[in-house]
């Protein structure tokens, strides 16, 4: 059986060629291994040939990013893998960023699966993780006899169309996929054992990470409540009767902009909610439970404030992503923003 | 969502009935609202009582939005 071909990505400094006053080398491609590579073939064993390594120096990448990578596709195609590993750069950030731009490609491009590896903190760990399957590794190449072993294993699972475990099994970077699986334990059981643990001070292992979320510094204060134009935004799922734009009741994958023109209240005959994660009941009846609209009138006839936009965005919060919600606020944002909105109001259920 | 408006510098009020959340995703004016299928009102205070009590929270919100705040502030 003829073996399965492999080609290798490294950047100067593992090939040998030279540190940083050799970063600015140009992509070039070996027949066979070089440097890091013999660990690699190593890992594969006799099924996997590393039939070539390709080169290329960090800032040069760095600087000709479109350029190298097609160039580097079109060395790497020549020897026709089946297998692309690039790395591990470690906690070096250029190198992590390579191996991330031109795995990604080869991926695409060639269509064979690709492996790399990176320290935690290396910025193409953020960048990639969706993208790629990257080793966890040291931050640094001391790491190198732990890691490449890794790398290798997951790799001969790739490229053998064997089924690949979660992250923490097979030692890559959380990538933010979910997989189905029937459990052995029922899931009452399961949050006893772990409830119990937690009480003991044991370390235990949540089935639901929660996802970082980034901070944003406060906006500063309205001065001029009298000539503030104020928006209504919602998570709350009210929308026109009938859902023109068929907002979807849990995991919401886009928003709505609605008139309120010349109405003073909420109406039922106007206005329904599609949220799947309340009863329903209270805010069918009267809508501005969740869209204040009658008290905000109100407010703006006795001149509380300036006044109130002709729309309100909404949108379904439950079950929603936090990835989708951020997109659905940089979508927004600008209308807020050139309709000259001062402040916002956004109620959610 | 309320983080990409405040991003963008408008200064923006979080009405939620599940606080804890509110603070887990970064709101930084936050103000407690009612119930989850009625966060501002509460239905069995017939239609007049609701609505006072919406009046209440939404006069909170506008008085929030113009309080400078250092941090995630909750106004109860």
């Amino acid at each position: 059986m003829d073996k399965i071909r492999v080609v290798h990505y490294i950047n100067q400094f593992f090939a040998q060629i030279g540190g940083e006053e050799k970063a600015d080398i140009p992509p070039e491609i070996r027949p066979g291994i070089v440097g890091p590579g013999a660990a690699l073939q190593q890992g594969l064993g006799d099924e996997f040939e590393v039939v070539a390594t390709a080169i290329c120096g960090d800032s040069h990448f760095g600087a000709n990013l479109e350029e190298d990578t097609a160039k580097l596709l079109d060395m790497i195609a020549e020897y026709k893998p089946q297998l692309f590993v690039a790395g591990p750069a470690f906690n070096a950030g250029r190198y992590g960023v390579a191996c991330g731009t031109i795995a990604k490609a080869v991926e695409e491009k060639l269509g064979i699966p690709v492996v790399t590896g990176m320290y935690v903190e290396n910025p193409g760990v953020d960048m990639f993780r969706k993208d790629l399957f990257i080793i966890a590794t040291g931050n640094s190449a001391a790491d190198m006899r732990k890691s490449m072993p890794v790398m290798a294993a997951l790799a001969k699972k790739l490229a053998k169309g064997e089924e690949v475990l979660g992250p923490s099994i097979e030692g890559y970077h959380e990538r933010g996929i979910r997989v189905n699986y029937f459990a052995d334990i029922r899931g009452s059981e399961r949050g006893i054992q772990m409830l119990l643990k937690k009480m003991a001070k044991q370390p235990f292992e949540t089935e639901y990470p929660m996802p970082a979320f980034d901070r944003v510094d406060p906006a500063a204060p309205v001065t001029d409540m009298k000539h503030a134009k104020i928006a209504v935004v919602t998570s709350g799922g009210i929308v026109p009767q009938g859902n023109p734009d068929h907002i979807e009741s849990s995991s919401a994958t886009k928003w709505g902009l609605y008139s309120i023109e010349g109405m003073d209240h909420m109406d039922k005959k106007d206005f329904m909610t599609i949220h799947g994660g309340y009863d329903r009941a209270f805010v069918t009846e009267d809508p501005d439970l969740v869209v204040p609209l009658d008290v905000l009138r109100e407010l703006e006839k006795e001149g509380e404030f300036g006044e109130l936009a002709n729309y309100f965005i909404t949108t379904t919060g439950t079950g929603t992503s936090t990835g989708n919600a951020k997109r659905f606020g940089e979508e927004f944002v600008p209308k807020l923003l050139e309709d000259n909105i001062t402040a916002v109001i956004l109620t959610s259920t | 969502m309320v983080k990409e408006i405040e991003r963008a510098g408008i200064p923006v009020v979080h009405m939620c009935t599940v606080v804890p959340i509110s603070k887990t995703i970064g709101a930084n004016r936050i103000i407690p609202a009612i119930g989850i299928p009625y966060p501002l009102g509460d239905p069995h205070l017939g239609e007049e009582g609701s609505y006072k009590l919406r009046m209440k929270l939404v006069k909170r919100a506008l008085k929030a939005l113009q309080t400078p705040v250092d941090g995630q502030t909750v106004f109860e």
